[in-house]
């Protein structure tokens, strides 16, 4: 297939799985103020900001990360790259460049979403928007489901699950990572019911809350971060994302028959995984292990690049 | 909503013989929509534009910052067109093509009718369509013209007469194609009862076509539509087309010449292009031979074509033949290569170049329509009856600086329709482009795009200037 195509593809579909995250992340986090008090509302939305990377230029423009400005900043301002906005955008101008390779149920289905949200962006109050979040959310389902049975599971296909799983475990380790980061410092508030509350709340940030439960029952820091790393089963879950990232890549080898350097960075990323456990990771610092992870995706990300979408 | 109060106004209607009076084969159409009630029709007529806006066939409305986009206007009433009225234009159009192909292969070949003094030669040599750069190319098979776009209007009397011929790339098949999904949607009995052609391979009509030009048949040859990209304004239907036909939808980047071979950049490295369908201008085409500064089309592709290693449908040339000076010479053109008249006739035209019909159109341009040769959309068109004096005294003034750049035609009394105007059924003027295709032979989709002014008595249905669109129904009987 045409390199500019495949990159088109994997661009796409990485812009969808962020956006839905994003909306994911804000609407949990809606949820989660309900049943705060008051000193840990306050502390409740920088995290949100922390986790889309997008900080500075947050700060720069809003000054404030308050509710309000902090859900106007990830949800509907086209001046933010990231916002759930600027993705459907994004994916949308994607689409249109390689709408005769994809299927037109998925051209479609982002067409949609993306008039969804132009509409939606209207709104001004939060109120208004619980319901915009849960359609987000549908459309996520929606639009795996079109992937999976409207689009032959050939080359363009793999480019678009490389894609959509890099995304979704740079994601997932983001939330873990802060999240962490935020929670494990406030010793007075462990074993209160609002540490449950908390890490029901990143669970639920990647729908895993139902199936965490069913395997460990009790809610606490380390088998949440167990859960959300190495779980080779749930589709959110870092080991799951990695290991179906890298077999569509050597999908996509085998259908070319050729040698590049993205297999040797995503052995690496696997490695990374497979090599160490939970207690060694906590032990080391959460937050170091996470930071050499994303690095490691950048660099595969860039190995991509390089060996399918310049030629 | 009904055709009780529904007016032809003395004009030819395509539907109605007079007032109340349905064309017999019609009347099956005119039923189904009395029986319609007025909410009933309405939300047809909404379901059909929210398909349309699904599928994102839409443009973005110029100069608007909040990125509104729109539909094209689409009529659920479409034109009928009779088994009999058809027989005539697909011949008519089979001809025309047929001998317009063989002039272009003249004019870049021989020059033998300009030897014969059939058309003065200069009127051809200064022309801007006439590009030198095609001078002794050989295209595959010896066929230049493989898709064109006729634009057809009737008159008073429901004759009918070729307005112009559109074979550089012509737009709008999508619509077409579209336009017939959606009415298959709001009137599916209709489509029986009345014996409505298909008009659904035409993608497989395109594919053969364009498959026959490939110079290696060894294999499937590799076929690749070029687009200038997503901000054209007919890149869904670029988009459309190589879907159908399953075909690599390519920019100019994604192509690279090399050794006088036309590659893909793909994933697995170059693939060799047989046949390319381009949507993009002569102009843009190669920087090496036309516009330097072109970055939409491919370094060296003419080359390769000279070389017969590609084929691009249609030629790069072909303009030559639908100029509006050299239009008025079509009937003579048919004549001289097929030795037939004309099936189809041409609307009357003074071609300024000529001093005497040069000045009987200054004489008369509140009755005329005067265009620029080289202009489409609707643009650079006086329209004599419905102008003001001062846009006369301008054309008058551009006509005498250069008049081989204008031509004038009566103004014609175009067909109506009906049309879905607000609450009521109005009759609206309407014009139509069939399309043919020449591949092994030379094939008219049974169809085309109807295309209506749907501004009160405005003759101009381009939809640059307030035009929308209707299905075309195809009878066989």
């Amino acid at each position: 297939m045409l390199s500019r195509v495949a990159n088109s593809i994997y661009w796409m579909s990485r812009y969808l799985e962020r956006a839905n995250n994003v909306s994911r992340f804000v609407e949990v986090n809606l949820h989660l103020i309900l049943d705060m008090n008051l000193s840990r509302k306050q502390m409740q939305w920088e995290p949100l900001v922390i986790t889309s990377g997008d900080n500075e230029d947050f700060l720069k423009r809003y000054h404030y990360a308050d509710e309000k400005n902090v859900v106007r900043f990830l949800t509907f301002d086209e001046k933010n790259p990231n916002s759930i906005t600027s993705c459907i955008l994004l994916a949308r101008e994607n689409a249109r460049t390689v709408r005769e390779s994809i299927p037109s149920e998925l051209w479609e289905t982002i067409n949609e979403l993306y008039h969804l949200v132009k509409k939606n962006s209207r709104k001004r109050k939060l109120n208004d928007l619980q319901s915009f979040y849960g359609a987000m959310n549908q459309y996520g389902n929606l639009m795996t489901g079109v992937y999976q049975d409207t689009f032959s599971h050939s080359e363009a296909w793999h480019f678009s699950q490389v894609g959509m799983m890099l995304e979704r475990a740079d994601k997932t380790a983001r939330m873990l990572d802060v999240k962490y980061f935020l929670l494990l410092p406030s010793a007075e508030s462990t074993n209160t019911p609002y540490d449950t509350v908390e890490w029901s709340a990143v669970l639920k940030s990647a729908s895993a809350f139902e199936m965490y439960r069913k395997q460990y029952h009790s809610i606490n820091c380390h088998n949440v971060a167990n859960f959300l790393l190495f779980d080779p089963h749930f589709p959110r879950a870092i080991k799951y994302c990695i290991n179906t990232a890298a077999r569509s890549l050597q999908s996509i080898i085998d259908l070319l028959n050729i040698e590049v350097r993205a297999k040797d960075e995503m052995l690496k990323l696997q490695e990374m995984l497979s090599k160490t456990n939970i207690e060694q990771i906590l032990n080391n610092g959460l937050h170091e292990f996470i930071d050499i992870f994303q690095l490691n995706i950048n660099v595969l990300d860039r190995a991509i690049y390089e060996s399918f979408f310049i030629k | 909503m009904n055709f009780d109060s529904y007016e032809t106004n003395g004009f030819y209607d395509e539907l109605f013989a007079a007032d109340a009076i349905p064309r017999q084969p019609m009347s099956a159409l005119i039923e189904q929509i009395n029986g319609l009630t007025k909410t009933k029709l309405k939300r047809h007529q909404k379901a059909a534009e929210l398909a349309l806006f699904q599928q994102g066939i839409t443009f973005s409305v110029y100069g608007d910052k909040k990125g509104t986009e729109k539909i094209f206007p689409f009529d659920l009433i479409p034109r009928v067109i009779t088994g009999q009225e058809w027989q005539q234009l697909e011949k008519g159009l089979i001809q025309r093509v047929e001998a317009l192909n063989l002039f272009v292969a003249d004019i870049y070949g021989k020059q033998q009718i300009l030897k014969d003094k059939i058309i003065p030669a200069e009127l051809i040599l200064q022309s801007e369509c006439y590009l030198k750069q095609c001078i002794g190319l050989q295209p595959p098979k010896n066929r230049w013209i493989h898709i064109t776009g006729s634009d057809l209007v009737r008159d008073r009397e429901g004759r009918f007469y070729v307005l112009e011929d559109n074979l550089r790339c012509p737009s709008g098949v999508s619509y077409l194609l579209e336009n017939r999904m959606i009415l298959k949607r709001t009137f599916p009995d209709l489509f029986q009862a009345m014996n409505v052609r298909p008009v659904s391979n035409y993608c497989d009509t395109l594919y053969d076509a364009l498959c026959y030009l490939a110079p290696d048949h060894s294999r499937t040859p590799n076929l690749v539509l070029l687009t200038p990209g997503i901000y054209n304004s007919a890149y869904y239907e670029h988009a459309y087309l190589a879907q159908q036909m399953g075909i690599t939808l390519a920019q100019g980047s994604d192509l690279v010449v090399i050794d006088h071979h036309v590659m893909l950049r793909t994933t697995k490295g170059f693939e060799k292009v047989d046949v390319i369908y381009r949507r993009i201008d002569d102009d843009f085409l190669d920087p090496k031979t036309f516009r330097k500064d072109s970055c939409l089309g491919v370094e060296g592709i003419m080359e390769c074509l000279r070389r017969g290693n590609v084929a691009l449908a249609n030629a790069p040339g072909t303009g030559i033949a639908d100029d509006k000076a050299v239009y008025a010479y079509v009937p003579d053109i048919i004549k001289y290569y097929l030795d037939q008249d004309p099936i189809i006739p041409n609307v009357q035209t003074y071609g300024c170049h000529d001093k005497k019909k040069k000045d009987y159109v200054l004489a008369n341009l509140d009755s005329l329509v005067v265009k620029a040769v080289n202009q489409s959309g609707g643009y650079g068109m006086l329209i004599g009856p419905h102008s003001t004096r001062s846009e006369r005294d301008d054309f008058a003034k551009k006509i005498k600086a250069s008049p081989r750049n204008y031509i004038a035609q009566p103004t014609l009394s175009l067909s109506r329709s009906p049309t879905i105007i607000g609450d009521a059924i109005e009759g609206r003027h309407v014009d139509m482009r069939p399309y043919i295709l020449y591949g092994e032979s030379i094939s008219v989709i049974p169809g085309g795009l109807t295309r209506v002014a749907l501004k009160k008595d405005s003759l101009v249905v381009n939809s640059s200037q307030g035009g929308g669109s209707k299905d075309t129904w195809v009878l066989d009987n």
